[in-house]
């Protein structure tokens, strides 16, 4: 028996490690993602005053901290029984997409998209930016990065800070937008939306029109039939700031459509002793261990599962590219792992778009971005779509407004189960008979990467590369072999 | 002349401080140019082994993030010290434990049982939780252990210089990086940033009156901030007098006030007792029962106003197990 250690692996705080454990034949007898790290945000959450839930828990994630911000203002409106002015709603927004689409960007060409951009067996040195400067040209890459630099200073423009934002209280915003930094965010909106084009784009040059990456995203080794979840508005439409939770089984029929509030009547979490990760699932169906197929309650969130989740787009240009995804692919659901990386750029047509659409509408401009909350809070329960899928944050307090218990399910942590069994199921069909090379680990690490696991620093890595050490041993424990990517 | 040697390490941190390392951009390069990096697990391939292969002294400075929380962090971190000459705490968990330390006012034991048992959404009747040993589908597994508490990284290693804010500026990070490589090395245990409180580089610094009364306290939720008058004089706690400067009052410009992130300024070592001190002595309220009822029906919360990012650092706050 021979074991095989990635470690590590980045992941959201800390590290990642795959173990995979080869029978006598050198072919996969299981592969297992563990998640090494716990901070207890939920714990030391309760005694601090509410108000203050949006800046701590932004600091669970430095890399999606408008994610938990907004999730945590939301949950605030919700516990002081307190509506936001329409401007400030749709300040949040604009943010939020804003920030959407700055992620979404870095994910697709530093993170992800050199395994296509690139080629999922390139050199180790190529795949990744450096290979992608090569390949589409240093314009390209300074086109990336200088529009990144301009997203986020919006985000400082209107949240104070762009990493741990400061703008959400409950019934509104900090502050307005004032007229000097609505023509900053109107520029900056009309080029959002020429660079997810441009995107879409190279999406399109590189991977669509390549047989044999249409192939591999359709494989059955990225392939798992399970229930998708996600954000719709009234429409059954896409939505990352608002709407209805929406659930769809691996037929891509509706299975439950529920307000956030009831939360706790549809998803439950399953403890394992290997790892620090809690496991949700659907509690309607029940938690019947690492599997998939309609009988599993496990279930996808993030850009793939979103789209599955609903009917459609509710911006024009974003509504025809999903149309088209669904037709190219076969209908609806898709269940490859690896289409994350197109329905990620096809969001990112909507979130530029959805910017565009917030930014011109003249209400945005109104002064009047605060409601002060009148009545006496209890519980408060918020949900935005993360980049990696549907986040929620429940608070319960005092009349007082001071925190006596928080539950946080965070996105990941709905595709903890699924990356489970896509690490372990990419590992069985991709090693075969001992033969182990970077080119075949890379392609196991595509198996996590395409959910865009909220990988603190990777996501935002120069060169890109995951760092990866796989060693592996014999049945005495010795080490025959030791692959190093640089 | 051989280039310096830098390496980058994170410990329990939120990936804020990555990303504030990652908005140096073009300094970026700068960096690579005068700098060989030797360890960034988000950047490149790394290993432990790698580091222990190293001769003791070989790294010029370890970059280090994130407070010490599992005991894989605390490995770590007195290896890099061992194999450094010179390491900088970087952002506020490393420098002060951080947000993350809001966990020493509570036992590891009371963290676990909520996280794996008593958490809403959990469904666990075993009392499943997490082992440092276990297996699955007759694989052994392990995992780094969850310390007692979460430390500083000053706690477990000697730290020759800090560079604070959660997370800091580009622009505060480059000075640091730019001072080291270039051998202008300031006095040992120099925290970067500005020397003096945050209220002299402050926006609204001119509105703010020579002395500083309260006769009420409020809430950011309960009051529309003027954005144009000092935060104090309108009765909202504002750490700006206590904090160190440097980060270009952001959050003062996003309409809120300073929360403390760059912990307190020289000369003071705990930055939490300084500020319960100075709000005392701003509140004009002399009698007992007045005072009482405004904390009561205020809910004030110490930990979460005055040592938010600092209570890795108090000691006394650090709840053992009752046996």
């Amino acid at each position: 028996m021979r074991e095989v250690v990635i470690d590590p692996i980045t992941r959201l705080e800390g590290h990642g490690k795959i173990v995979i454990k080869l029978d006598e034949n050198g072919n996969v007898q299981k592969a297992i993602l563990q998640v090494p790290e716990l901070r207890g945000f939920e714990k030391f959450l309760v005694g601090r005053t509410a108000e203050d839930a949006p800046q701590i828990t932004s600091r669970i994630c430095g890399v999606c901290p408008w994610a938990h911000h907004m999730a945590a203002t939301k949950a605030l409106d919700d516990l002081f029984k307190v509506e936001p002015p329409l401007a400030a709603k749709m300040i949040r927004e604009f943010a939020y997409n804003v920030f959407m689409l700055e992620d979404h960007a870095l994910h697709f060409f530093v993170l992800g998209g050199p395994d296509f951009i690139v080629g999922p067996t390139a050199a180790k040195e190529e795949r990744n930016l450096v290979g992608i400067i090569k390949k589409l040209g240093a314009d390209v890459v300074k086109n990336v990065i200088i529009t990144r630099k301009k997203l986020r200073y919006l985000e400082q423009l209107i949240g104070g800070k762009i990493t741990h934002p400061v703008l959400g209280l409950p019934g509104g915003v900090a502050k307005p937008l004032s007229d000097e930094d609505w023509k900053i965010c109107f520029d900056t909106s009309k080029e959002g939306i020429e660079f997810a084009k441009f995107a879409y784009k190279a999406l399109k040059d590189i991977v669509l029109s390549n047989d044999q990456y249409v192939e591999l995203i359709k494989s059955d080794a990225y392939t798992h039939k399970t229930y998708y979840m996600g954000l719709v508005d009234d429409n059954n439409n896409v939505n990352f700031y608002d709407g209805k939770i929406r659930v769809v089984d691996p037929e891509g029929r509706e299975f439950a459509k529920f307000d956030v509030r009831n939360y706790l009547d549809h998803i439950a979490e399953h403890v394992e002793p290997w790892t620090y990760v809690r496991f949700t699932y659907l509690k309607g169906v029940g938690w019947k261990g690492f599997v998939d197929g309609k009988e599993s309650g496990i279930y996808s969130v993030a850009p793939l599962a979103r789209l599955n989740a609903s009917n459609g787009m509710a911006t024009p240009m974003a509504n025809e590219l999903y149309k088209e995804f669904y037709q190219v692919m076969g209908g609806k659901p898709i269940h490859s792992t690896l289409a994350f990386h197109w329905a990620r750029v096809i969001e990112m047509v909507y979130a530029a778009e959805r910017m565009m659409e917030l930014i011109e509408n003249p209400e945005i401009r109104s002064k009047d971005v605060r409601n002060l909350p009148k009545e006496r809070p209890d519980v408060g329960i918020g949900v935005v779509e993360a980049p990696r899928g549907t986040l929620i944050h429940h608070y319960e307090t005092d009349e007082r407004g001071i925190i006596k218990r928080a539950n946080l399910i965070v996105a990941t942590q709905n595709n903890s189960a699924r990356m489970v069994l896509s690490v372990d199921k990419a590992a069985r069909s991709l090693i075969k008979n001992g033969k182990i090379d970077d080119g075949i680990l890379n392609m196991v690490e595509m198996a996590f990467r395409a959910y865009d696991p909220c990988h603190a620093c990777a996501t935002h890595s120069l060169p890109g590369s995951m760092p990866l050490i796989v060693r592996i041993y014999d049945s005495d424990d010795n080490l025959i072999k030791e692959i190093r990517r640089d | 002349m051989p280039k310096a040697k830098v390496a980058f390490y994170w410990c329990a941190s939120c990936g804020g401080c990555e990303e504030a390392q990652v908005d140096l951009a073009d300094k970026l390069f700068d960096l690579v140019e005068a700098a060989d990096i030797v360890l960034w697990p988000v950047a490149m391939d790394f290993k432990r082994e790698d580091v222990e292969r190293m001769p003791d002294g070989s790294i010029d400075v370890a970059i280090i993030n994130g407070g010490i929380r599992m005991s894989e962090h605390e490995e770590m971190v007195k290896l890099l010290r061992r194999k450094s000459k010179l390491v900088v705490a970087y952002g506020s968990c490393a420098h002060m434990g951080g947000i993350p330390a809001l966990a020493n006012a509570y036992t590891k034991e009371s963290i676990f049982k909520y996280a794996y048992e008593e958490a809403p959404t959990v469904n666990n009747p075993e009392g499943r939780r997490p082992e440092v040993r276990a297996s699955f589908d007759g694989v052994e597994l392990e995992l780094p252990a969850f310390l007692d508490y979460l430390k500083p990284l000053d706690e477990v290693v000697e730290v020759d210089y800090y560079i604070p804010g959660c997370p800091p500026t580009p622009e505060i990070t480059w000075e640091a990086i730019s001072s080291i490589l270039s051998g202008k090395l300031p006095p040992k245990g120099h925290v970067f940033g500005s020397d003096r409180a945050l209220c002299y580089e402050c926006p609204l610094n001119e509105t703010k009156p020579e002395k500083i009364s309260l006769d009420t306290i409020k809430r950011p939720h309960q009051i529309v901030l003027d954005p144009n008058k000092c935060y104090l004089t309108q009765g909202v706690l504002c750490m700006g007098p206590v904090t160190r400067g440097g980060c270009k009052a952001l959050c003062i410009k996003g309409n809120m006030p300073c929360t403390g992130c760059f912990g307190p300024v020289d000369g003071v070592s705990y930055q939490g007792a300084k500020a319960l001190s100075f709000f005392s002595s701003i509140i004009n309220i002399d009698d007992e029962n007045t005072f009482r009822k405004l904390v009561e029906e205020l809910g004030v919360d110490p930990l979460g106003w005055f040592a938010k990012y600092c209570l890795g650092k108090g000691t006394i706050y650090r709840k053992k197990e009752e046996r």
